[in-house]
């Protein structure tokens, strides 16, 4: 049989950053079968050096447009473990309302604006506006109810201004946030609509067995810090994160490869179902049941469907932790902050998944040494192998064509929501 | 549709990433109220960050973060021949951003230590405005979708745009915000150019001058100030070089 085939994009779209696909079959022989990250080394971890505890997370969160709440967030707890701060319990509260606004937005970002086109055939979003306009209309609800829930307790979605290392430096109004609450309620419809609309989807029937790598949940499905847990049944502590991500680099890709028991392992929205599904909020499991994800799923496309059913449950936890904030009413918001010499580790499930970030000290408080190691890094090495295995599994027959193989493996890296310029910081 | 006798023109925009976050992209598809006319109102022809389709048939070209690697370079001398306006679009592409701040360091040994002994390929940072000419600065880290806004109405109806040429502190006047030298923080909001609404002091945070110089700031009487406050010089500076949007201010 021969089966020649030819995939080469470069700079995928509707992904966040810059990476290609490359797809050589000759003589139904596979020769090349990649994916590669070509962003622009930024090298955050060398401007982070010298910078004061102050800083720190101001300059995490611009490694990343999309998700640079969690970097500021994860930055500013692996300091606060450095410096043994604890946060008020007011402050961690916020923060991780402000962390579910912008789950939220993020999922809504990519389930609606980035993935769904595929589905409908469309090269984008702009031309539902005029064939789709409910689903538009509903896209663009969404995701101003996550961005508003940011710019109200971070004070900006992109880049917020209210963290600082031992707490938070707003409280946003009583009525601001009874407000949002109404608005989340609602949403829960539109989000319903969602589920409908992807209950009609044909999603691509690709299994590779595949590791997990999440925070473990204790009593909460993880969000900010805590243990951490592989599929495979590997645990570390938080500070003890190298041993997990074993970060090397790769000579065809500015982001580093990670593995942990296999080649490569997976971090995101799937991987936090798949090792935490029992914490879910209810409504959230039903909606996994009904989209028929099951734990443990090894199906990369169904990450698209993860993220759909934490949507439902970040809202739910949202609507609890306004009804929480208002109940208690406005308490102590910022901790005494002494900086000591030392080193910290922050773990954060950002959108894409789990992120760390890991500094070391001196006795003023400016950072010896720098170290993030981001989702899409973790990610990049299983997308690289499941590009290889979804070439053998679906370009083997004569039916394929260059433009059907190169529609499948750019939604396969889609799945992945990856943030590349993030990856490679 | 013609409005007040005006044919509004419909042009096509190309947007492009160089070294940056994206997060300016994103927030062209933000401010969702008027999210769909935006998008009726001009023609978007290359949006790789959210479509599939792309043209090199563009009349205005959005540039979003800064120069680091040789291939950048060509890249953006292709895209300033094609473009009739070429805009600087955030921080990045304006001053470096805070990607600039790893000038300060050597290539070779940051290189070796974050990629051991496979280097990858970088430069120095670069603005825009180091390459090619650019027509329009739209600064911000990240840029107001307001400020987009009124720079698409600009293009589309031939209004005129300008961005607000006096200091961060007016906006904050107007918000009621406490000033933050009052909280004991230092702000570059006296001598930064406003047009953002002050988002970080209203949220306790001082500015950092995302947005670079107003117009005619006073820095005399500034750093006076700051001095008074009991800020030290390394503070300022450190504040003053974090986006590069001051390189061309002498401090002493």
């Amino acid at each position: 049989m021969k089966i020649n085939l030819n995939v080469d994009v470069r700079h995928l779209s509707r992904v966040e950053g810059h990476g290609n696909i490359k797809i050589k079959v000759e003589n139904g022989e596979i020769k090349e079968a990649r994916w590669d990250t070509v962003e622009t080394p930024r090298f955050f971890e060398v401007m982070l050096k010298n910078k004061h505890y102050s800083t720190a997370g101001l300059l995490a969160a611009r490694i990343c447009g999309i998700c640079s709440i969690s970097h500021c967030l994860c930055s500013i707890r692996a300091t606060e473990n450095a410096f043994k701060v604890v946060v008020p319990e007011t402050a961690a509260k916020l923060r991780l309302l402000a962390k579910h606004g912008e789950t939220f937005q993020s999922h809504i970002l990519h389930v609606l604006f980035l993935a769904a086109p595929d589905f409908f055939n469309e090269p984008s979003v702009i031309p539902l506006i005029e064939k789709k306009p409910d689903i538009a209309a509903i896209a663009i609800r969404l995701k101003g109810v996550g961005n508003r829930l940011c710019d109200t307790v971070a004070g900006r979605t992109t880049h917020p201004v209210a963290f600082q290392v031992g707490g938070v430096t707003m409280v946003p109004e009583k009525n601001s946030l009874l407000g949002l609450r109404d608005e989340l309620k609602r949403s829960l419809d539109d989000l319903q609509t969602v589920v409908d609309l992807f209950s009609t989807f044909t999603i691509p029937d690709f299994i590779r067995e595949t590791e997990f790598v999440s925070l473990k949940g204790e009593k909460e499905y993880p969000y900010i810090g805590g243990s951490l847990i592989s599929s495979d049944g590997v645990e570390h502590k938080e500070q003890d994160y190298q041993p997990m991500t074993n970060e090397y680099v790769d000579k065809n890709n500015t982001s580093k490869w990670s593995k942990l028991s296999r080649e490569s392992y997976a971090v995101g929205a799937l991987a936090r179902f798949n090792n935490n599904v029992q914490l879910l909020h209810p409504k959230a499991s039903e909606v996994a049941t009904s989209l028929g994800l099951k734990s443990v799923c090894h199906n990369p496309f169904m990450n698209n469907v993860a993220q759909l059913v934490e949507c439902f449950h970040v809202v739910h936890e949202a609507i609890r932790l306004i009804d929480e904030l208002v109940e208690s009413g406005p308490g102590e918001t910022m901790a005494k902050v002494t900086p000591k010499a030392g080193e910290g580790v922050g773990a954060v499930e950002a959108p894409r998944g789990i992120l760390f970030h890991h500094y070391k000290y001196d006795k003023t408080g400016r950072i010896l040494m720098a170290n993030c190691v981001v989702p899409t890094t973790q990610n990049n090495a299983n997308i690289h192998q499941d590009i290889k295995s979804l070439v053998k599994k679906f370009a083997m027959t004569k039916e394929m064509t260059d433009e059907k193989l190169e529609l499948l493996s750019s939604m396969l890296v889609r799945s992945y929501d990856p943030c590349i310029s993030c990856s490679v910081h | 549709m013609k409005y007040l006798g005006i044919e509004p023109k419909k042009p096509k925009i190309a947007i492009f990433d160089f070294t940056s976050c994206e997060g300016c992209e994103l927030q062209l598809v933000n401010k969702e109220e008027t999210l769909a006319d935006f998008l009726n109102a001009v023609t978007i022809v290359r949006f790789r960050e959210a479509s599939s389709s792309y043209s090199d048939d563009y009349d205005i070209a959005l540039i979003e973060g800064a120069v680091s690697r040789n291939d950048e370079v060509k890249r953006l001398e292709k895209i300033r021949k094609t473009a009739k306006i070429l805009i600087a679009m955030g921080s990045c592409a304006c001053y470096g951003g805070v990607n600039q701040l790893k000038n300060e360091f050597d290539l070779k040994s940051m290189n070796r230590e974050v990629y051991g002994n496979d280097p990858k390929e970088t430069i120095n940072v670069r603005r825009i405005k180091d390459i090619v000419p650019v027509d329009i600065e739209i600064p911000g880290c990240p840029v107001s979708k307001a400020e987009i806004e009124s720079l698409i109405c600009h293009v589309v109806w031939d209004s005129p745009f300008q961005i607000p040429v006096y200091p961060v502190c007016v906006e904050c006047k107007q918000r009621f915000t406490t000033c933050l030298f009052e909280k004991g923080q230092m702000c570059l909001g006296p001598i930064t150019r406003a047009g953002c609404n002050a988002p970080c002091p209203a949220g306790g945070s001082g500015c950092w001058g995302c947005r670079g110089p107003s117009v005619e700031a006073n820095y005399p009487s500034f750093f006076s100030i700051v001095k008074e406050k009991g800020f030290s010089d390394i503070e300022l500076r450190e504040r003053l070089n974090f986006f590069g949007a001051f390189q061309e201010v002498n401090i002493s």
